[in-house]
């Protein structure tokens, strides 16, 4: 592995946490960070005519455990168009909507991507994340447990109990090297067991008598509590029904009399919000509440949101909401899997094509746009797909091009379900992204609201991730030469990671093993303690494993980094 | 010294409740262990091989470690089409290095579940499949059925712990429980039931289709079905809508008669169909203890569950063409490599003659047919007992064994065998 110091010269640098908007500036790499002056005897990149930017960030992407190999074991179909061979210096694989672990790295890297994080692990299989996580290769990684039907919190809730409670959230983050407090469809993937639905924040859940907005309020409180640095995460009720965006808000507003004292950093994030951001009362009259979102997100500071953009074509669609895809299932009538997790959760797979001339398909791709459009704060309006689910990870160069191009936006516009046009404002939006706020929204943002402090920016002693791509802002004018834009994002010309060359030209050109971030909150042994004698005999009667091996010890992870507390 | 929480490496099940009691070295008493588990703690021991062998004339001699390995990397690198075979009795750390050796040699890599519960994932490519974990049947199930498996005398403790006799949070006893069998003659398994439906051997798709239709509300215009009156069937389709969860599982009698992977087609959309009136999941009963894991290694890896072909330097998967039944058949491999398997014992006679006529590598804890007909045999630790390793329960929870015993001298575990042995294959290739 070459790890060599670099002087990365002339690049129009991007870096907005440090509040550098394209100026032409040298960034300097040692030891794997960034550092403030020019380093003696080190590589030099010219980078001159190009933009610099941190290495890409993704908060939300489906790349790793249970559901995501569910996802590729049912997709054969899928990987046949798209394989990978080996070469000497990569692992072969497949592609496409569900590509295999390494192939998942790689063409990460090749985007400018250096940190990925899966949204939705079912603690009991979050050993299974963690071992494709260490087949991902490259990439800095960590992932999210699933909570918000876990049994152990509802019953906490019911019986009032706040410190077993939060004592077990900061056990259960610890005991599955988790990074986030995740929250799908609270109360109703547990209704969803029995093969019921929930259908709004005040409806009890069956046999529990826990409503989903006491699970999200207590989860919120504790983990303000725990001062851990991502805000819960949340996949709200009513996944992709029609009117479902007053849920979205309803949501983002049971947590707000709790933003009080947390320096005005948002204290909720809501998910792919694409999905949940419809108005209207049927599959007919279905439309984007995107403009009520926004508008509540541009007058409330404690919420944050990110996209699940959709592009038009074929992916896979996988959450761990699996009443939501037995609804995809019937709706599309395309193969279905489900996979219901043991007291804490379940999921679901479904094949979809998002096509141009389907009338929802075409509102769903607005309320995308729309709302990335609409929010006025990049920092609180992520840019995913929610990969695979509204398209592959592999299309952010795409949606990309449409938050800088009205033209592109336009082109497309033009093509999709006439009515669905008549009725977006989408045609009606001028606003254009700028590369600093491409910056924002696929990196510095994402790395903020993941409280990595050291990364999605260049400043010194952050890591040396770095993004270099052939694209020369003083010539190029994304608005009107959008697919130069495209092709730029679409294969970095370097991708540097730790100040490592990984990617060059878009090949990749080393693989080292990145880390993967959990964190651990501060609980004292006397708590743990007691909390084990609390939970075990219930832990034996629910689960089918013994609580001792549903712990994964730091050193099961190939490349482990404990993050502490840092809000 | 007691070890609780061991994990047993027999069966699917996994259990992972055994308390070992180790005294010098040797295991005394095993708690919570099944009749399968405790025959392989008391004979772990015997007919082991304990020295790398390498074949010499009508015999074997014994040989240096190194230069096993040493020679066996070259065979693999020398041979045009390897097949790199087994991967269900051992660990998924040694599986990944197994998938990367099949991808430098250029050789087709497939596991036990091509000639086991293959079908069933070909149905799932099909069908998808209503799934669930086994906390969940445990849990909540008021209808359970085996059909084609007998989990008595081949999952010992599977009702004990995860269906019929578990208890659980909602569905308490015994008595909250329906238990329904299917198969062509009374099992063991068959005498517990509160129905037992016996059929006509291969006739599985038929009343599974029957089913499908008492199920979809189509009148079915026949006296007989699979050997049963159609009323029975009825009665049967009844059973399954009017439970609140119910849960299907399987075994070879379905996915092994005739009709193979259409019976699964059949049995997963006729439990997906049934969600559309109440909840309804399936599960395989996998056979080997982390035969799951290598399905799920795999298809990380390669994107398919088994019989993967990586002659073109990328993943290919075609069963009918690219599974140890088909290479053999065509005659095509000039090498093979077995790591925890016994193939000469339980492939067609046709096929292991095959396999004998080119130089096997084995890596294997006990001696075996396949091991006697092999090139090279390199002893290896067991899983579960002498070595740690990731398995995965036929549900697909993972569990991490527990080393309890030490193996016997200079003898290493399959992932330090994989190891040297990928890294010897690099060297060459290099």
């Amino acid at each position: 592995m070459k790890m060599r110091d670099l002087n990365i010269r002339n690049g129009v640098v991007y870096d907005p946490l440090n509040r550098i908007d394209g100026e032409r500036m040298d960034i300097y790499v040692r030891g794997g960070r960034i550092v403030e002056t020019p380093v003696k005897d080190a590589e030099e990149i010219n980078a001159s005519h190009m933009v610099v930017m941190p290495g890409g960030v993704d908060i939300h992407s489906h790349i790793a455990g249970t559901k995501v190999n569910v996802g590729r074991l049912m997709r054969p179909e899928d990987h046949f168009k798209d394989v990978l061979p080996r070469t000497g210096i990569r692992r072969a694989g497949v592609g496409h909507s569900v590509p295999t672990t390494y192939v998942t790295g790689y063409r990460y890297v090749e985007m400018g991507y250096t940190t990925v994080f899966e949204p939705a692990s079912p603690p009991l299989k979050t050993r299974h994340t963690h071992e494709e996580l260490d087949e991902t290769p490259i990439v800095d990684k960590g992932c999210f447990p699933l909570m918000g039907n876990n049994w152990f919190i509802m019953d906490y809730i019911r019986e009032n109990k706040y410190e077993e409670c939060r004592d077990y959230v900061a056990w259960l983050l610890e005991a599955v090297k988790g990074y986030a407090v995740k929250i799908v469809n609270p109360g109703g993937v547990e209704a969803w067991a029995w093969g019921k639905y929930i259908t709004h924040l005040d409806e009890p859940v069956p046999r529990f008598e826990v409503t989903p907005r006491e699970i999200i309020r207590w989860l919120c409180r504790i983990n303000l509590e725990l001062k851990n640095p991502h805000p819960i995460h949340v996949h709200t009720n009513n996944m992709a029904k029609p009117g479902n965006y007053e849920t979205t808000i309803e949501t983002m507003d049971s947590v707000k009399d709790m933003a009080s004292n947390t320096d005005g950093k948002p204290i909720i994030h809501v998910t792919h919000v694409q999905f949940t951001g419809r108005s209207g009362t049927s599959w007919v009259n279905v439309g984007s509440g995107a403009p009520e979102i926004a508008d509540y997100l541009n007058k409330n500071r404690h919420a944050e949101i990110d996209v699940g953009q959709i592009v038009f074509g074929d992916t896979t669609t996988m959450t761990a909401d699996g009443s939501f895809q037995f609804l995809l299932h019937l709706l599309s009538g395309n193969k279905w899997a489900n996979s219901d997790v043991e007291v804490e959760t379940g999921a679901g797979v479904v094949p979809f094509r998002y096509r141009r001339g389907n009338y929802v398909n075409a509102v769903q791709w607005g309320i995308g746009l729309e709302l990335a459009l609409l929010v006025k704060d990049p920092w609180r309006v992520h840019m995913t797909t929610d990969h695979p689910n509204g398209g592959p990870f592999t299309e952010y160069p795409k949606v990309i091009s449409w938050l800088m191009s009205k033209k592109s936006r336009k082109r497309l516009l033009g093509k999709i379900n006439s009515t669905a046009r008549r009725r977006l404002t989408l045609g009606d939006i001028d606003r254009e992204y700028s590369l600093y706020e491409v910056a924002m929204v696929t990196r510095a943002a994402q790395a903020r609201s993941l409280g990595l402090t050291w990364k999605g920016h260049l400043g010194p002693g952050a890591d040396a991730d770095i993004a270099i791509y052939n694209l020369n802002p003083k010539q190029v004018d994304p608005s009107k030469d959008y697919l130069k834009v495209r092709k730029a994002f679409k294969k970095a010309a370097y991708t540097i990671k730790d100040g490592v060359i990984v990617c060059k030209d878009g090949e990749i050109v080393e693989t080292p093993l990145g880390r993967t971030y959990w964190v651990k909150p501060p609980l004292p042994e006397e708590s743990l303690e007691s909390l084990a004698s609390n939970i075990s005999g219930r832990f034996k009667e629910y689960y089918t494993v013994e609580m001792d091996n549903y712990v994964i010890d730091e050193g099961y992870l190939a490349n482990p980094q404990a993050v502490a507390p840092a809000r | 010294m007691l070890i609780r929480g061991v994990v047993c490496t027999v069966c699917g099940c996994c259990c992972d409740d055994l308390n070992v009691e180790v005294v010098d070295g040797r295991v005394e008493r095993v708690e919570n262990a099944c009749s399968l588990a405790l025959s392989k703690f008391k004979h772990h021991s015997s007919d082991r091989i304990l020295k790398p062998l390498m074949r010499k004339g009508n015999g074997f001699k014994e040989a240096p470690y190194h230069e096993a390995i040493r020679e066996a990397a070259r065979l693999l690198v020398d041979s045009n089409y390897p097949l790199l075979w087994g991967w269900c009795l051992t660990s998924c750390e040694a599986v990944k290095l197994g998938l990367e050796l099949a991808e430098l040699v250029g050789g087709v890599i497939d596991n036990n579940s091509s000639v086991c519960h293959g079908p069933g994932l070909i149905g799932v490519q099909d069908i998808g499949i209503s799934g669930c974990s086994l906390g969940e049947v445990k849990n909540r199930a008021d209808l359970i059925l085996y059909w084609g498996s007998n989990p008595v005398n081949a999952h010992p403790r599977h009702m004990a712990r995860y269906t019929a006799f578990a208890k659980g949070r909602f569905e308490a006893s015994r008595g909250d429980r329906k238990l329904i069998v299917v198969d062509v003659r009374r099992t063991e398994t068959a005498k517990l039931a509160d129905e037992f439906y016996q059929i006509e051997p291969n006739s599985d798709y038929e009343l599974l289709t029957a089913l499908r239709c008492a199920v979809n509300g189509e009148e079915m215009e026949l006296n007989t079905v699979a050997g049963l009156p159609v009323e029975r069937v009825e009665e049967l389709a009844d059973s399954l809508i009017s439970c609140r969860f119910g849960v299907l599982f399987y075994g070879l009698g379905l996915t092994m008669t005739y009709g193979k992977s259409r019976n699964l087609d059949a049995a997963l959309s006729l439990v997906r169909d049934l969600n559309r009136k109440t909840k309804f999941l399936i599960m395989p009963m996998r056979g080997h203890f982390n035969v799951t894991g290598s399905n799920e290694v795999f298809t990380w890896v390669t994107g398919y569950p088994f019989g993967v072909d990586f002659s073109k330097g990328y993943p290919e998967y075609n069963p009918g063409i690219t599974t140890i039944s088909d290479v053999l058949r065509r005659e095509e491999c000039d090498a093979a490599l077995i790591v925890a398997s016994d193939p000469i014992a339980h492939l067609p006679s046709s096929l292991a003659d095959t396999l004998k006529k080119i130089p096997m590598i084995t890596v294997d804890p006990h001696r075996t047919p396949t091991t006697e007909a092999s090139r090279i045999v390199i002893p290896s630790a067991i899983v579960g007992l002498e070595s740690t390793g990731t398995v995965y329960r036929m549900d697909g929870v993972p569990l991490e064994c527990k080393k309890i015993l030490n193996p016997p001298p200079g003898v290493k575990t399959d992932f330090e065998v994989m190891s040297d042995l990928l890294a010897e294959v690099k060297g060459l290739l290099r």
